[in-house]
């Protein structure tokens, strides 16, 4: 196999804060969650204009 | 709507069923081609690629479940599989929790919509369990590893006489049968729900009482 395996396949690194204590890849995960929820909150809809325009018409 | 007063049907159990899925969830709700603009944004994207996982989780394990653990060890194809089927667990998740976090900051329980929520918090728990037995039933050193480490939570909880993580059987029946039925099922009664009650407002935009409330005290 050309990948090598041996990087994924050994214990996770510890972020340890004082009371937080959480793997790194854990923390990624969560981290690009709340990257997502932003873009999702900023990014335009396509096909959609501002919500104060449609109310306007509707 | 028609009048059914002295209908022959009417003291029918499935002409009333009939009745009240008629009035309470018509076509045009089950299967709108038509949202309202505050649909029109990212946020709604969530659940929808919830499902989408949740449809690849099921597919994927169905072929795991008809070829089995040597296959999906050790093949190519089995281990291809494999990973579809963990992968799409990962997505549902993400994406479900971020469906979450719009629908809780939205609140989105408003105006009726409780039972919505409650039936989407029952599928999150009954998810974990799925996920957790699913863990159990790899069949390889990580599961009983798992099993092992779980099971004296899980006593000390009081499920473990009907719940035993040590035992495969029980773990895999629930993970491949009873479980994705439930979970399927909770998010099915979910769509239903949202397709009756419709898609929240946005917080400020509700509806305004035909009477003003000051008016109602009276």
């Amino acid at each position: 196999m050309g990948i090598n395996v041996s990087v994924v396949d050994q214990p996770a690194g510890y972020l340890h804060w004082g009371f937080i204590l959480i793997s790194w890849p854990n923390l990624l995960v969560i981290g690009i969650m709340v990257v997502f929820f932003a873009l999702a909150l900023i990014l335009p809809f396509p096909g959609h204009g501002s919500s104060a325009e449609k109310e306007k018409k509707a | 709507m028609k009048d059914h007063a002295g209908d022959e049907s009417a003291g029918s159990w499935t002409a009333a069923t009939r009745r009240q899925l008629e009035r309470r969830l018509p076509w045009e709700n089950l299967l709108p081609d038509r949202q309202p603009f505050w649909v029109g944004s990212w946020v709604y994207v969530f659940g929808v690629i919830t499902i989408a996982a949740l449809v690849w989780v099921v597919l994927s394990g169905v072929v795991l479940a008809a070829f089995g653990p040597q296959w999906w060890h050790l093949s190519s194809v089995g281990r291809f599989f494999n990973s579809l089927h963990f992968w799409s667990v990962q997505l549902f998740f993400v994406f479900m929790v971020l469906h979450l976090w719009g629908q809780y900051f939205m609140a989105s329980w408003r105006e009726g919509r409780a039972p919505t929520w409650m039936i989407g918090v029952v599928t999150f728990a009954v998810s974990i369990v799925a996920a957790f037995t699913g863990y159990l039933s790899q069949q390889n050193f990580a599961a009983q590893y798992i099993a092992i480490n779980a099971k004296d939570a899980v006593n000390s909880t009081g499920a473990g006489g009907f719940f035993n993580v040590l035992n495969f059987g029980q773990m895999y029946g629930l993970h491949v049968m009873l479980l994705p039925i439930a979970v399927t099922l909770l998010v099915v009664l979910h769509i239903v729900q949202v397709r009756m009650k419709g898609v929240v407002r946005p917080i400020g935009h509700e509806v305004k009482p035909a009477v003003p409330l000051d008016l109602r005290k009276k």
